[in-house]
């Protein structure tokens, strides 16, 4: 991990994001060290599909600062390490899981891209249906294949956004695996997640989100399930509200 | 840029969406045309049927070029990537500009079947006339709808953003056929080319230099 080592791989400045009128993060500081995964938690609405969203620098902050990768900038040098799951698969669904791969390894420059297709697919257990397209994918299967689109190209910085959502217990095991995988490889990671024991699981440290803010953070120990239990009771009072 | 047009063209040739949606409403507007002109007025008329033709079919095709990436999120996919956001406008635009140039030449086989319109003595102007007349109308057409992809009533504002805005491009392009149909050659039509090639490339560079800002949310 020589690229840009010593500088952290998110550095939020009071960050925020409206869309319109309405905003959706506010005033949100936090630096992820290179290496460190985090787990994000918080209910529907929190902004947490956002803040992983602007870490992949689809989205601008309305206000504030993010480096990302110690850089400013969102150009290639930037996308080229960053990795995103997203709700959706961000695949072609007329095209097969192999095309699919080929066509993002490609686009990120991988030296022989149909090679790296074939071991992801393998990877994700998705040789057998390989040919298929992904029109006719189950939705655990789509995950999965989402799970490989967006590491296809080894990136830094990895962002996942529910990921553990439509898989099965089986495929859920297999995604855990990779993740504890890229954690030793020093990858970068950010989970947002409702599931605590699975996001708890990967992460060295946690933190809340509630209506656009960072609420609550602490590294990962075994008095964090109480803590974040007692931390998501509070905001769910009116008072808090 | 490649592995764009390459992926666009294997979408098309397995989907074959846009190019059957182009073909069949150019069928349904020239039959409409073919019982409204008199027989004798009909090669008069060729030139202005062939683009208004083409260019509402057209904006169908352009529109669908955009709306396949928005299923299962695979704009975002393409816009995560470190490719150049200018390369993925000349990929698109250039994917657009194949589909139609087939499809033009499918428009000119029914214009002489329908209409009667007899092919020009020189084909090579003709070959000339559209394709600056594509490169003019890919440009500007796969710019909005880049824009008006992402909002709600696009299939209305497609139109309405790009129709005011090739005027210039559809009226060169008409008198340029009007010349060539007539049995003229391209050096007859050279001013309405050269107005016509200045107008492909503002439109091509604009929307080259534009396209990061108008993708980015």
């Amino acid at each position: 991990m020589s690229r840009g080592a010593g500088e952290p791989a998110v550095e939020a400045v009071g960050v925020a994001k409206a869309f319109g009128r309405t905003p959706v993060l506010r005033d949100v500081t936090l630096t992820i060290a290179r290496g460190e995964a985090l787990a994000i938690f918080g209910p529907n609405g929190a902004g947490k599909s956002t803040l992983l969203r602007l870490c992949a620098t689809l989205y601008r902050p309305t206000a504030g600062t993010l480096r990302l990768l110690g850089r400013d900038d969102r150009g290639p040098d930037v996308r080229r390490r960053i990795g995103l799951v997203s709700h959706q698969s961000l695949c072609y669904p007329d095209l097969s899981a192999r095309e699919n791969l080929t066509f993002f390894a490609r686009a990120y420059g991988a030296p022989n891209p149909e090679s790296v297709a074939d071991a992801w697919l393998d990877r994700v257990a998705l040789t057998d249906v390989g040919a298929r397209p992904v029109r006719v994918f189950s939705r655990g299967m789509e995950q999965r294949l989402a799970l490989a689109r967006a590491l296809v190209h080894a990136p830094d910085l990895i962002l996942l956004d529910e990921p553990w959502t439509g898989l099965d217990a089986a495929a859920a095991d297999l995604l855990q695996g990779i993740l504890a995988a890229l954690r030793r490889e020093g990858r970068t990671i950010l989970a947002a997640t409702h599931d605590v024991a699975r996001g708890l699981a990967v992460a060295d440290r946690a933190i809340v989100l509630h209506r656009g803010r960072l609420e609550w953070e602490s590294a990962v120990g075994a008095d964090t399930p109480a803590a974040l239990d007692a931390v998501t009771r509070r905001l769910r009072t009116p008072a808090a509200a | 840029m490649w592995t764009i047009l390459q992926k666009d063209l294997l979408l098309e040739l397995r989907t074959r969406e846009a190019l059957s949606a182009l073909v069949v409403l150019m069928l349904l507007i020239l039959l409409t045309f073919t019982f409204a002109f008199d027989p004798a007025e009909a090669a008069t008329a060729a030139p202005a049927v062939l683009w208004v033709t083409f260019v509402f079919a057209g904006l169908l095709a352009v529109q669908r070029t955009f709306l396949i990436e928005r299923e299962n999120g695979s704009w975002y996919g393409l816009l995560l990537s470190p490719i150049d956001r200018g390369a993925i406008f000349v990929a698109k635009m250039t994917g657009n500009l194949i589909v139609l140039a087939i499809a033009q030449v499918v428009l000119l086989a029914l214009l002489a079947l329908l209409l009667g319109v007899e092919m020009p003595r020189a084909p090579l102007a003709l070959f000339v006339v559209n394709g600056l007349g594509l490169v003019g109308f890919s440009a500007l057409a796969t710019l909005f709808a880049a824009l008006s992809v992402r909002l709600r009533a696009r299939e209305m504002l497609l139109p309405l953003l790009v129709l005011p805005l090739l005027v210039p491009v559809v009226i060169c392009a008409v008198e340029a056929s009007r010349v060539v149909l007539a049995g003229g050659g391209a050096a007859d039509a050279g001013a309405w080319l050269r107005v016509l090639a200045t107008f492909d490339v503002i439109f091509t560079v604009a929307g080259w230099l534009l396209f990061e800002q108008l993708v980015q949310e």
